[in-house]
């Protein structure tokens, strides 16, 4: 029952939002929808245990062969979890924030978390396909009537890039049903499908095309700088903390499993993409004077270790990369909410117009320098752990990848630490005199954080315990 | 046969009521009581055994596929005239007439969707193409109506020649003009008759080709379109393009092998032009109306893996496409009759003054490019799904080919949904009744439904 209450909650209480005219009642309300959803997520991690619980299938469309099938397993249940905890975050830091017509922004924000939801349980090729869209329409629409002033344009780029991506997993989607010998789109026939060499080289891009521009993998990034931008920071947070982790999820669930030759074939090639893509991104990063295209760049270049991590294949670098794309989550919501938090307070983003924050608000400079250490990946960070295992995968591959993609964390460190500085340190300027801290339900919802990011950089065990058997099923599969 | 009997008799009803009876909203209605009664004679000949019985001799056959489409064009002018019906009333003094000339289309394509012989396809296609060289015309003061009235008077004249001319040929290689029979005969030695029955099917193919607008028989179709009153570029977009389809279908399904071995090219060859041509040019397309005509033209394009698939999916895909993209246009057709200027910056801010308008709007833009939840996107996942069932691996080229169309389609299908959520305006619109508006709901609802299961429709396909 679990999955089905997941998807349902955001869908119908997000529907019901676009009828409420109040602003009040709308953020209430949708605040409530999360909670609720969340509650219902960790009574899954807590109660229940069992098989049956945890999936749920019905007919939908037998005559083609394909059905409303969902399952919860170990990397699903982690990010239903991730999602579930993005939202009220965000909805809570954005609380005092306005949006015009608030009902429809709450509305669509609650229909992508059922997208999201979907996505994360889909085990049916097609219903997956449903939902990867289902979260991609009304962040279109977010992004496009409440973002920056470039847009529409920059929206569209997005909407573009991702669309093809997705049209051409439709095709390989496709192509993989009438392969399988029952005609069923099930998450089973797939993985039992043993497809020729020649055919998996070429459908493995359909698939892996679509994923790498939602991740984004380098040279498909072009979009997602951009689209950070002139989101409104509501969207940037589920952007960047939720729905790039449906890239890489789906290249672990979609992907490994059924093209094992082809993924043999092409990881060097896309490790190599990946590694220039986090040195390309970090070199950017230091040159930005914006926040948000600092932490968006700072982001392509942690996407691109978990993508290398992925395709090295082994344990060690798997079981990374499913902690990572919790912690990943967690940290850059966490530089989101202090961008806005600045951004509200002071109108700017621009690094070279701000400093001396600490002395008028120390208690936000003390939680976004923890922050800004996890991004940096520094023991007793979560990030850390994730961070150390993916090397150690990368390291086990191939010793010259690990070292070039090391120099990351270096420049990561480089362009962290400038941004705390000129942030918060130096002398106060004309905007920043008058600064003050966040308000109570920022700096609480940023101290819960910090908690989490401390407490699972010291003891990660529960995340790993967690994915653990997702990981074993796609190294048996090979 | 009944949807045959009545609706020429429905014609001839509607042709002498503009005599007697002066109200135009009540010509409106009889006209929709007719498709009324229309819809029940066809639905009674599908699933009861009450229907004239009259001995065609074999000259027309009425099968499942036929009559379910049918059911799906009468019902798609139905909503048309409910919809739109105040408007046809409005293009000049003879709203009687317009109508009857709606029934006689309606005639042909009835005619169309069961022929059975080549002289009954002859007969359909002429049937259901003079009325509208008239409707196009109808607007008779204004200047490009009465060009396009020409341009496609000349242009479908011509292609009768070809297609009459290919019959010709037909008949000279077998000697009869049975469908079947021909197929029969060439069983084998398709080419005892030398050249005559590939040239002369060719002949066919290609005036075929004129009516359904593939590329490159396609150059009428943006004037045409853009020419004729709003409403009549609504129907022939739509209810009459579909029919155009299910005749192509219905020889081609049959005789596509006998075109000879340059079919397996031919297909994809006009396939990939006709998606080329509908949606580069549509993108530069300042007017929505003549981005509507080029976007017809690329979704016939994808309408025409019905014919490359050739198999029980496509039987099914065409049907649902028909319904799809009908539903979707006469819907948005209906929308932009009612905005005062017809350019992408005429829908500025449509969203802030109509609501409904903007997001019924959205949904119907949002089924033709063919985003998932959407009619739409059933409709293109039926004509691919086609293509790969009956080629495998190697129609993959021409999906994928296609796919990366339906996202070019997207830029010029989201423009519309830019201006009217995201562009500060003023967008005109004439005045507008709470009516149509239930009506559009009506049209997204039942989009969205057979977005969610296409079962809902197909199931009485094979009741």
């Amino acid at each position: 029952m679990i999955p089905v209450l997941l998807i349902l909650i955001p869908l119908l209480s997000g529907l019901v939002t676009f009828f409420l005219k109040d602003e009040r009642a709308a953020k209430s309300w949708s605040l409530l929808s999360s909670l609720i959803t969340l509650a219902v997520v960790s009574s899954g991690l807590i109660i229940y245990d069992h098989k049956t619980e945890s999936n749920f299938d019905v007919a939908w469309l037998p005559a083609l062969g394909s059905r409303f099938s969902l399952e919860l397993d170990g990397m699903g249940k982690m990010l239903t979890l991730l999602t579930a905890i993005s939202f009220p975050v965000v909805f809570a830091t954005t609380y005092k924030n306005n949006h015009k017509q608030s009902g429809s922004f709450y509305a669509l924000m609650l229909l992508t978390q059922a997208g999201l939801m979907g996505v994360f349980l889909a085990a049916d090729a097609l219903l997956f396909y449903f939902f990867w869209e289902l979260a991609l329409i009304p962040v279109y629409f977010l992004c496009s009537i409440w973002g920056g002033e470039k847009r529409i344009a920059v929206t569209f780029k997005f909407f573009i890039y991702t669309f093809i991506g997705s049209l051409l997993m439709l095709a390989g989607i496709l192509y993989l049903y009438f392969q399988t010998p029952d005609h069923s789109f099930a998450i089973k026939s797939l993985y039992s499908l043993h497809l020729s060499v020649k055919d998996q080289n070429v459908v493995f891009w359909l698939f892996f095309i679509a994923f790498a521009i939602k991740m984004p993998v380098f040279p498909f990034h072009t979009w997602q700088p951009d689209t950070y931008e002139q989101s409104p920071t509501a969207v940037t947070m589920i952007l960047s903390g939720v729905m790039v982790k449906m890239g890489i999820f789906a290249v672990i669930r979609w992907l490994i499993p059924i093209f094992p030759d082809a993924m043999a074939h092409f990881s060097t090639v896309i490790i190599i993409f990946s590694v220039i893509g986090m040195i390309y991104a970090s070199l950017i990063a230091i040159q930005q004077d914006d926040i948000k295209r600092l932490i968006a760049y700072s982001s392509i270049a942690h996407i691109g270790l978990m993508c290398a991590a992925i395709f090295t294949h082994n344990k060690i670098g798997l079981e990374g990369v499913m902690i990572q794309m919790f912690n990943h989550g967690i940290n850059v919501i966490g530089l989101w909410v202090v961008a806005d938090v600045i951004e509200q307070q002071l109108g700017t983003r621009k690094l070279s117009e701000l400093g001396g924050l600490a002395q008028k608000a120390p208690t936000l400079a003390i939680l976004l320098v923890v922050m800004a250490l996890a991004n940096i990946a520094l023991p007793l960070t979560n990030a850390f752990v994730g961070e150390f295992l993916m090397f150690n995968g990368l390291f086990q591959y191939n010793v010259w990848f690990a070292a070039i993609a090391g120099i990351s964390i270096i420049l990561a460190a480089v362009y962290t630490l400038n941004m705390i500085q000129k942030i918060f340190y130096g002398n106060t300027v004309s905007i920043t005199v008058n600064a003050h801290d966040a308000k109570n339900n920022v700096q609480w919802i940023l101290i819960v954080l910090v908690v989490v990011v401390l407490v699972l950089g010291v003891y990660p065990e529960p995340l790993i315990n967690l994915t653990k058997d997702t990981v074993n099923t796609i190294l048996i599969n090979r | 046969m009944n949807a045959i009997i009545i609706s020429a008799l429905l014609g001839v009803v509607m042709m002498f009521s503009s005599i007697l009876i002066q109200n135009r909203y009540a010509i409106r209605n009889i006209a929709v009581v007719g498709l009324l009664i229309l819809l029940l004679g066809n639905l009674l000949n599908t699933y009861t055994v009450y229907s004239f019985d009259i001995d065609t001799h074999n000259m027309l056959r009425f099968d499942k596929f036929g009559l379910f489409f049918n059911s799906i064009a009468i019902a798609a002018t139905l909503l048309y005239v409910i919809l739109s019906g105040s408007d046809i009333v409005k293009v000049g003094n003879y709203p009687a007439e317009y109508f009857a000339l709606i029934f006689f289309s309606l005639c042909g394509i009835t005619i169309l969707s069961s022929y059975n012989t080549l002289l009954m396809l002859f007969l359909g296609v002429e049937i259901m193409s003079i009325p509208l060289y008239i409707l196009t015309g109808s607007d008779k003061k204004n200047l490009k109506s009465n060009e396009a009235s020409l341009k496609y008077f000349l242009m479908g004249a011509f292609s009768t020649g070809i297609m009459l001319m290919g019959i010709a040929l037909l008949y000279g290689a077998s000697g009869n003009f049975n469908l079947e029979y021909n197929h029969a005969a060439s069983n084998g030695n398709a080419y005892n008759y030398g050249i005559l029955a590939p040239l002369g099917l060719l002949m066919i193919f290609i005036s075929m080709a004129f009516k359904v607008s593939a590329a490159p028989f396609h150059f009428w179709t943006p004037d045409v379109y853009d020419g004729a009153p709003s409403v009549f570029t609504s129907f022939m977009a739509t209810i009459v393009k579909a029919a155009g389809f299910i005749a192509f279908i219905k020889l081609f399904g049959i005789r596509i092998a006998d075109l000879g071995p340059s079919s397996i090219i031919i297909l994809p060859a006009i396939i990939i032009a006709t998606l080329l041509v509908g949606n580069i040019t549509a993108v530069f397309q300042q007017s929505v109306k003549r981005m509507l005509a080029y976007s017809s033209i690329a979704q016939a394009g994808f309408m025409l893996f019905a014919l490359y698939g050739n198999n029980d999916l496509s039987a099914e895909g065409i049907l649902l496409y028909a319904t799809a993209y009908s539903i979707a246009t006469i819907g948005i057709f209906a929308i932009l009759i009612k905005m005062k200027d017809y350019t992408f910056d005429g829908y500025n801010g449509l969203a802030k003054k109509q609501p409904i308008l903007a997001a019924t709007n959205t949904v119907f833009l949002l089924s033709l490019a063919g985003i998932p939840l959407t009619a739409g996107f059933f409709a293109k996942y039926y004509m691919l799904a086609s293509a790969l069932k009956t080629y495998g691996h190697g129609a993959l080229w021409l999906v994928i080919v296609a796919v990366l169309f339906a996202a070019v389609s997207v830029y010029y299908y989201f423009r519309v949904i830019q201006a009217m959520y995201f562009k500060e305006g003023e967008a005109e619109t004439s005045e507008i009744s709470s009516n149509f508006k239930a009506i559009l709901v009506v049209l997204a609802a039942l989009i969205i439904l057979i977005g969610i299961n296409p079962s809902l429709l197909l199931t009485w396909f094979y009741f």
